[in-house]
């Protein structure tokens, strides 16, 4: 630790900051869907393991990464919404357990078909020409294309805020998920709300995935590690609370980084015993309604 | 048939004595027999938290897995010389662990305690790995063997297949016994209460938050037993045993037989392990056809094989 200078410590936390981003993305979309539909979607990860292939065969075909950022994402967005239509949608009402078995059942399905049909060796995907190197941040060196990631989940995010607050669409989204009921009782069709809102979280996982590839590579079992910890930050933050899937991911992030920085060993353990410390002092998350959901 | 299953829901111990007792000779090969009696240990544990209980774990691997490495490390690290005291060791540090991470996970309600049961079981996967001293770390838990059987009088060594079995259905026997007797008790019945409205059973004066950890110890215990058999039957204790995957496999296990029924766990394991058995003779894939099986049971047969055959007939 003799050679830690300010100059490695910031690279880390910026590094953190990255990775808070992917778990933000991931953590919004978990969070959306369960806060409407009280549905987990165990496939989340899967999802996000779709959106990195998906960009790395776009970027294949067309050349164009820029392209391939767009549609990839909207792939997965209707992969997401058929999902809805046809796998979720026959499970309301049931037991709030059995969405959560057959997205499970799903994510398998998924990563043995990637296996099957791209195979089960990693794939790596090239960050383009115009974003790589590195660029001089002032104390350090910091690569381009992740700062690239951090402007790309910053502008989502305020897009998303100010599509939920500001629209009528967004209203209905945040009415229906403090009072289905009442929201049905005014005459709106929560069945296509639900649908759009599905699409979206499950867009911003493909998302994720795309972003992620080129730093995290591109392989069937990508999601497997990152959805579990995605579910930390839903638990950390309060499900359901946008502010909390924000503040908990990026946490998280610096507690990954910065313990990867100190001990290495403990970098996956630490986001667990964070997890167990916030439930033990505050059980309902940092941003979460005690009672709410449960 | 309708008065053949109204014997076995009457009588469940008698009839998982008559029919595990011939079981060697019913199936392929003898080591799939063990199997289906470990794993479905391993169900019938799991059955009783989520099945009675009404709580869904996505992290059995862990109870599984401390049984499993409890058991081993005695054997092949601490070398303990008697068989009992081994297989004591990893159900004892498998409470162990359902004390503490229950008490943890039961402080959310809902669709958080799945989530929180899997993120400790990860917890203990992530320890186990690193801790490559005592667990073997990637590579498994090497050189586990087995101690003679010693009772009192005899001494009967459990290097075959046959012996091992027989010796595996006596304690799963003593575990089908043990269920039965938590479910007929008043405590089984509060389980039950607790399941189909936890808010009444606590407005009858009932602690639910205890109640449910109870049964939350009880069922890592029937896991950590079915760890530390395994890990004599393997004689090495593969890290997966901690994996979220042997978590997944459980709950499929389960579902697929029926959960909240009494032999849906045993009729689930042997489903799955003679489909693995088939399935992995054709193709690498099998877990997609598995886990397409297991979507199409929750979309349309959620009661499991078990529990549609007990609808159908009645008991």
């Amino acid at each position: 630790m003799a050679d830690l200078t300010l100059a490695t410590l910031a690279a880390q936390v910026f590094t953190g900051l990255v990775l808070g981003m992917i778990l933000v993305l991931l953590a919004i979309g978990l969070s959306l869907i369960f806060g409407l539909m009280t549905v987990v979607n165990f496939a989340h990860g899967s999802l996000y393991m779709l959106g990195a292939y998906f960009g790395f065969f776009l970027i294949a075909y067309t050349k164009s990464f820029w392209l391939a950022l767009v549609v990839a994402p909207m792939l997965v967005g209707v992969f997401g919404l058929l999902m809805e239509r046809f796998l979720v949608r026959p499970l309301y009402g049931r037991s709030i357990d059995d969405p959560l078995l057959l997205t499970f059942g799903l994510s398998l399905v998924l990563v043995e078909a990637v296996r099957l049909v791209w195979g089960k060796i990693g794939l790596t995907l090239d960050p383009p020409p115009a974003l790589a190197g590195a660029v001089n941040l002032g104390f350090t060196y910091f690569p381009l294309y992740r700062l690239f990631v951090i402007g790309v989940t910053v502008v989502v995010l305020v897009a998303l805020l100010l599509f939920l607050e500001k629209t009528n669409v967004g209203l209905i989204i945040r009415a229906g998920s403090r009072d289905p009921v009442m929201v049905r009782a005014l005459g709106f069709d929560l069945g296509r709300v639900w649908l759009l809102v599905f699409g979206i979280g499950t867009a911003l996982a493909g998302l994720a995935g795309i972003l992620a590839g080129p730093m995290r590579g591109v392989y069937a079992e990508m999601g497997v590690t990152i959805v579990i910890e995605s579910f930390v930050v839903v638990v950390v933050g309060g499900m359901g609370s946008l502010p909390g899937a924000i503040v908990a991911g990026l946490v998280i992030g610096q507690v990954v980084s910065l313990t990867t920085l100190f001990a290495p060993k403990f970098a996956e353990i630490m986001v667990f015993i964070v997890m167990a410390l916030v439930l033990l002092v505050r059980p309902s998350g940092l941003f979460g309604e005690a009672g709410l959901m449960e | 048939m309708r008065t053949l299953t109204g014997w076995i829901a009457v009588h469940p111990v008698l009839a998982f004595l008559v029919v595990f007792a011939v079981f060697p000779f019913l199936v392929p090969y003898k080591a799939l027999a063990t199997q289906v009696l470990i794993y479905g240990l391993f169900a019938l544990g799991f059955n009783l938290l989520y099945g009675y209980t009404g709580l869904l774990s996505f992290g059995h691997a862990a109870y599984w897995g401390l049984g499993a490495y409890g058991t081993g490390i005695a054997l092949a690290k601490l070398q303990v010389g008697s068989l009992w005291l081994a297989l004591l060791a990893g159900p004892a540090l498998a409470v162990v662990g359902g004390v503490v991470i229950g008490f943890l996970c039961l402080r959310r309600r809902g669709i958080y305690f799945a989530m929180l049961t899997l993120a400790f079981a990860q917890l203990l996967y992530f320890v186990g790995f690193h801790l490559a001293d005592v667990t073997g770390g990637d590579d498994g838990l090497r050189g586990i063997s087995v101690p003679p059987l010693v009772l009192p009088g005899v001494r009967i060594p459990l290097d075959t297949s046959l012996a091992f079995y027989y010796f595996a259905f006596a304690l799963v026997a003593l575990a089908v016994a043990g269920l039965k007797r938590i479910l007929d008790s008043p405590f089984g019945a509060v389980l039950q209460a607790i399941r189909e409205n936890s808010d009444r059973a606590v407005a009858c004066g009932y602690d639910a938050t205890r109640v449910k950890h109870l049964s939350f110890v009880f069922s890592a215990l029937f896991a950590g037993l079915a760890g530390a058999l395994d890990a004599l039957r393997l004689n090495v204790v593969p890290i997966e045993s901690l994996y979220w995957s042997t978590s997944g496999q459980v709950v499929i296990m389960t579902l697929l037989g029926g959960a909240g029924t009494f032999f849906g766990p045993f009729v689930g394991a042997a489903t799955w392990l003679v489909l693995e058995d088939r399935l992995a003779v054709f193709t690498e894939s099998w877990p997609l056809v598995v886990g397409a099986i297991f979507m199409a049971f929750v979309l349309f047969l959620p009661k499991g094989i078990w529990g549609t055959l007990l609808a159908r007939l009645g008991p």
